[in-house]
């Protein structure tokens, strides 16, 4: 598979048939692994790098999971195409920024991901849309083993497998879930969520992972330490965690839709509004009406089938997916007027909001 | 501006005041002249705020600059990367690594998920090694009755990887 052929085909986020669940969008576990007796890739010298991702490469494109997918060496994308499978989350912005001997193997359906040579030698990665940890996790647990088959791997019994980081040591595992919190952002809960979500050794992110804003109420939430747990430990504690976010959004729609429905259908309404009609849209603005839209959608304002929509609109919007789209490069101003008119195609088709039967 | 602001370690009135962003959060911490020396914060070569907040780094740093035998990292550069140059660095750098681990997680021992397959594929070398050697010895004694039984293990544990690793 060529990279063009992966951009231009749907993946497991802008397929329109996977969304079905509200609050949370998407599941996604990673685990860091290095190759034994070999220097880590930050302190690795360049031909060392190459030589180990080459091994590295060889042997995840070689896995049945990876069969007719994409292998490709970083620094044969262009900066547009990085871009992209960023906002898709399926490479990291550091993978992006890495100088040579780094390398990328993403599955046909881009559900799985290996990440070659970013801090670790193999960065492994599953990700799926809607709240499906037992899934992922044994998905990626398969990947690993056999994997595992044909590589030796650093790891002490001790101390688990070795990460160039210590904050990674042990399982190497991040299991993250990305969910849509819009009424705990609106009734202005969420300071107090991330509080005790961090209280309980969990890391709050916004959307593209460390460092960025939480744009359409969208939040990443995921577990920090890594060793004296096991994995299912680890993935039971945070599905619990989120499983009790869930329902604190679930109450706070309610609550919302309670005290004053007004205020929100007005919020709503006004989104639907911009969307359609709107000239100039930067990203942060469209997210948070997509997110408005999505709030609309779950409490049954709009038809459940414009879920997807929305959806893939959160990935579409992006800068990098606005410019694809136009087939060229363009300055954020010119972005901003492509991606409104993408947005006045796309809610031109969409009924309008029915207010009259709106429940949690 | 009333109340000038105090040495966050001894309450002296600050006049070191230093911002840091470390993995995107902003630390801050206001110093008397005394502390900032005494912490090395005018070191030119850098200082971790981080390193400083956390109690770890009240303890005496260990004289000289201990080096990984395998791949020449040194504390220095842990403490500037806060990342190990290898897997060897983790036995090498283990004590100040140990009482890191306490407040960067759960537990100090793995728990989880062991690779198997990695694991007895490499006690199947180390028993090879230890089978070549001893055969080899045993030649030289003119053990031969010994020598004939060690070649026979020797392909038969050759025979067993040899299967592992074409399934």
């Amino acid at each position: 598979m060529k990279i063009n052929e992966l951009i231009e085909s749907h993946s497991e986020l802008t397929d329109t048939s996977a969304s079905k669940s509200a609050v949370v969008l998407m599941t996604r576990i990673r685990l860091a692994r290095n190759l034994a007796a070999q220097p880590f890739p930050g302190w690795a010298k360049d031909a060392q790098k190459r030589e180990i991702r080459d091994q590295c490469m060889q042997a995840v494109a070689a896995l049945p999971q990876m069969k007719r997918g994409l292998a490709i060496p970083v620094e044969s994308l262009d900066e547009l195409q990085k871009q992209i499978l960023v906002e898709r989350h399926l490479i990291s912005r550091e993978l992006c920024h890495a100088k040579s001997g780094s390398g990328i193997v993403i599955s046909k359906d881009q559900s799985c991901v290996v990440m070659v040579n970013e801090e670790d030698h193999l960065r492994i990665q599953v990700l799926r849309s809607g709240f499906q940890f037992k899934k992922v996790w044994s998905t990626i647990n398969q990947l690993d083993t056999d994997l595992e088959e044909h590589m030796d791997y650093a790891f002490s019994p001790k101390l688990g497998y070795l990460s160039a980081c210590p904050t990674n040591l042990g399982t190497g595992i991040r299991a993250s879930a990305m969910m849509h919190l819009p009424a705990l952002v609106i009734s202005s809960q969420m300071e107090k969520v991330v509080r005790a979500v961090n209280q309980l050794g969990m890391a709050v992110r916004g959307l593209f992972g460390e460092g960025s804003d939480a744009s359409g109420s969208i939040f990443q939430i995921s577990n920090q330490t890594t060793l004296g747990e096991s994995e299912e430990g680890i993935i039971k504690h945070l599905h619990g965690v989120l499983t009790t976010i869930v329902d604190q959004e679930l109450n706070a729609r309610a609550k919302l839709l309670e005290t004053d429905p007004n205020k929100l259908f007005d919020k709503i309404g006004r989104a639907f509004g911009i969307l359609q009609n709107g000239y100039l849209l930067n990203s942060g603005e469209a997210m948070n009406l997509l997110s408005l839209i999505r709030l609309g959608i779950d409490l049954g304002i709009f038809a459940d089938g414009q879920r997807a929509v929305v959806d893939r609109l959160f990935i579409e919007c992006q800068p990098g997916h606005v410019q694809h789209a136009a087939k060229g490069s363009f300055e954020p101003s010119q972005r901003d007027v492509l991606r409104a008119e993408r947005l006045r195609l796309e809610f031109a088709k969409v009924t309008a909001p029915d207010f009259s039967h709106a429940a949690n | 501006m009333a109340n000038p602001l105090k040495c966050d370690l001894c309450a002296k009135p600050a006049t070191v005041h230093l911002t840091q962003i470390v993995n995107s959060k902003i630390h801050k911490v206001d110093l008397c002249e005394a502390c900032a020396q005494a912490k090395g914060v005018t070191d030119p070569s850098g200082f971790s705020l981080a390193d400083l907040l956390l109690k770890a780094s009240l303890n005496p740093e260990p004289a000289g600059d201990t080096k990984c035998e395998s791949c020449g990292f040194t504390q220095q550069d842990f403490k500037k990367t806060g990342r190990f140059g290898c897997p060897a660095c983790y036995s090498h750098f283990s004590g100040i690594l140990e009482p890191m681990l306490d407040t960067m997680h759960k537990g100090s021992t793995h728990t989880g998920k062991v690779p198997q397959r990695a694991l007895a594929r490499k006690s199947l070398y180390e028993r090879l090694t230890q089978l070549e050697t001893e055969l080899d010895q045993a030649i030289k004694a003119e053990r031969y009755e010994d020598a004939a039984r060690y070649r026979d293990e020797i392909s038969q544990v050759r025979s067993t990887t040899g299967r592992k690793s074409g399934a």
